[in-house]
């Protein structure tokens, strides 16, 4: 069993999503436990993405999104009429499929480019979160001599941590990955979830993938979609070894998928 | 033996093929042979001027076609202070339209807003020049350029007596035709940018503005100089509009209020009369810095614009 505190960080309450007359996402209730890594797992188009997404309001930029329910950020309903997305989202950071560095900055510059948006950026204290968050992400090494570079030379796997960076560099409380690892090569793959493992220390970590070896590997708890349902969540031993539902265990063991 | 699938063993010969890729090609490269026949004959006409007055054509000031003296001077400087100066008030006008187009709006306002843009341009020049004529010069001279007068008479640019016909007019009618031009360019490198940007912006904490400078416009910039370029490009050759509300006095001066004179307005007034043969190509010695000038911009403009959607596609 997991050693995990079950107090509870996020909390999905009756969440619907829907996309004008697509219901993809159905009435889901599910909790994250502060510092543990959630697997959340399915096939594609069951609605994991848009789930993940929905926890810092990303569905806000799409017009034709509907999100109905409440999500609980420490016990504060994050949809609610008073709360300021924009405040929220810098306690609840993401991690995106595909690299996404700002291209015309430093690779610098993009460690701190949320940081700066504070207002009033030192540049001693821009030094410390800079060598900080990418030592954090194992990077520090391979790019301290080229700080000031721009970002795109790096390789697809260091442009992914270098991401995680930026993301960690304003202190968020809870990090958000949509399959960081699917556009990575194996030995990319390996690190970022070696720092998935150091990461949640520190952070509640909710994790969508596709890679079902990836989520048993990562996570604490796995969660199960399937058709924008929550079929079933629990302890990911448990889910990968014992699963209660019919449904789980075709998919875990490949039946379909 | 080789063994070859049958439509290799296709009989070559004057098939459909060749006789496409023939045409196409000829089609293609007479554009190019165009261009070049128009810049040597341009060259070779404007000779007599170009053996008599050598370099200091461009940096002599007098223009008289009686005396037989011609220096361009003053057709140069008003060619650019006018499109230099139509240009900076147009680009940030153009790019906070093509902003509220693509990243404030909804799409169906967005797109009515763009498509009454861009009919903006279809308005034919002389449309321009006789509303310019008519309308913006007598009131500029009545209210703007007296009130300009009045409070910032002590300023070079805002000297002089109102005349409405005047640089000013022809700024603000060239910062109308080419607003049109560098929106809707900027609009489509704007959504170029993939929303994998805007979202990394978001998620970091960013207000729109936030998102809008720190991811948009920094992934947008060479488009947009691209797209700033060209719309420099367009306000340098201009010539009927600007003809009519220039006022054409071939004089250097740096007041808005005085009237001017441009390279285009000078060709399109003077050549069915040119005096004598060494004036006739003193004009086309003055169309072919023009030309140089629109060739070397629109290069410019589409190299940069190139870099961009070849990022874009190959990249993003």
């Amino acid at each position: 069993m997991s050693e995990v505190t079950m107090d509870a960080k996020i909390t999905l309450e009756q969440l619907n999503v829907h996309f004008g007359t697509n219901h993809a996402v159905k009435d889901v209730t599910m909790t994250m436990a502060t510092n543990s890594v959630s697997a959340i797992i399915g096939p594609s188009g069951c609605g994991k993405s848009t789930v993940l997404r929905s926890i810092n309001r990303m569905h806000d930029l799409t017009p034709s999104a509907r999100v109905s329910g409440a999500i609980l950020l420490d016990g504060e309903n994050i949809y609610c009429k008073e709360c300021d997305p924009v405040t929220m989202r810098r306690r609840v950071g993401m991690v995106f499929q595909k690299p996404n560095p700002f291209p015309a900055m430093s690779i610098y510059d993009n460690v701190v480019a949320g940081y700066k948006l504070n207002g009033r950026a030192r540049r001693s204290e821009m030094d410390g979160i800079v060598e900080q968050s990418l030592q954090r992400v194992s990077l520090w090494d391979e790019v301290k001599d080229r700080l000031h570079v721009n970002a795109m030379q790096l390789s697809g796997g260091q442009q992914q941590r270098l991401c995680i960076a930026r993301t960690i560099a304003v202190c968020p409380e809870v990090i958000l990955m949509d399959e960081p690892c699917s556009a990575l090569d194996p030995i990319s793959t390996l690190k970022v979830e070696e720092l998935i493992d150091e990461l949640k220390e520190k952070y509640t970590i909710v994790i969508v993938t596709h890679n079902m070896q990836q989520a048993a590997r990562v996570s604490d708890t796995t969660a199960f979609f399937y058709l924008g349902e929550l079929i079933e969540m629990g302890d990911t031993k448990k889910i990968f070894t014992n699963p209660e539902k019919k449904q789980t265990e075709d998919y875990i063991t490949g039946r379909f998928g | 033996m080789i063994f070859l699938p049958p439509r290799w063993n296709i009989k070559r010969g004057l098939n459909g093929d060749f006789v496409f890729k023939g045409m196409t090609v000829l089609f293609a490269f007479s554009i190019l042979g165009i261009l070049l026949l128009m810049t040597v004959a341009m060259y070779r006409q404007s000779l007599p001027s170009l053996a008599k007055t050598g370099w200091s054509f461009i940096t002599a000031k007098e223009w008289d076609p009686v005396e037989g003296n011609f220096g361009a001077l003053p057709y140069i400087h008003g060619s650019l202070l006018s499109s230099l100066l139509s240009l900076a008030l147009a680009t940030p006008l153009s790019i906070a339209t093509a902003l509220f187009i693509t990243e404030v709006t909804n799409r169906r306002l967005g797109s009515m807003i763009a498509a009454l843009v861009e009919l903006l341009a279809a308005i034919p020049s002389v449309i321009y020049g006789l509303w310019g004529i008519l309308v913006m010069a007598p009131w500029l001279q009545r209210t703007v350029e007296p009130f300009l007068n009045d409070h910032f008479g002590s300023l070079p640019f805002f000297s002089g007596a109102p005349y409405g016909v005047s640089m000013l007019a022809a700024v603000l009618i060239l910062m109308i035709m080419i607003v049109p031009i560098i929106t809707s360019i900027t609009k489509e490198v704007l959504l170029a940018v993939p929303d994998s940007q805007r979202e990394a912006a978001i998620a970091l904490g960013a207000t729109r503005w936030e998102m809008i400078r720190m991811a948009v416009l920094p992934y947008g910039r060479s488009g947009i100089l691209g797209a700033v370029i060209l719309g420099l490009g367009r306000a340098i050759g201009e010539t009927m509009a600007v003809t009519m509300v220039i006022g054409n006095t071939p004089k250097i001066s740096w007041s808005l209020l005085d009237p001017g004179y441009t390279m285009p307005s000078v060709i399109a007034n003077e050549f069915a009369e040119a005096s004598s043969d060494l004036h006739a190509a003193a004009l086309m010695e003055i169309g072919l810095i023009l030309l140089v000038i629109t060739l070397v911009i629109n290069i410019m403009a589409r190299l940069l614009l190139w870099s961009v959607t070849r990022t874009a596609g190959g990249k993003a």
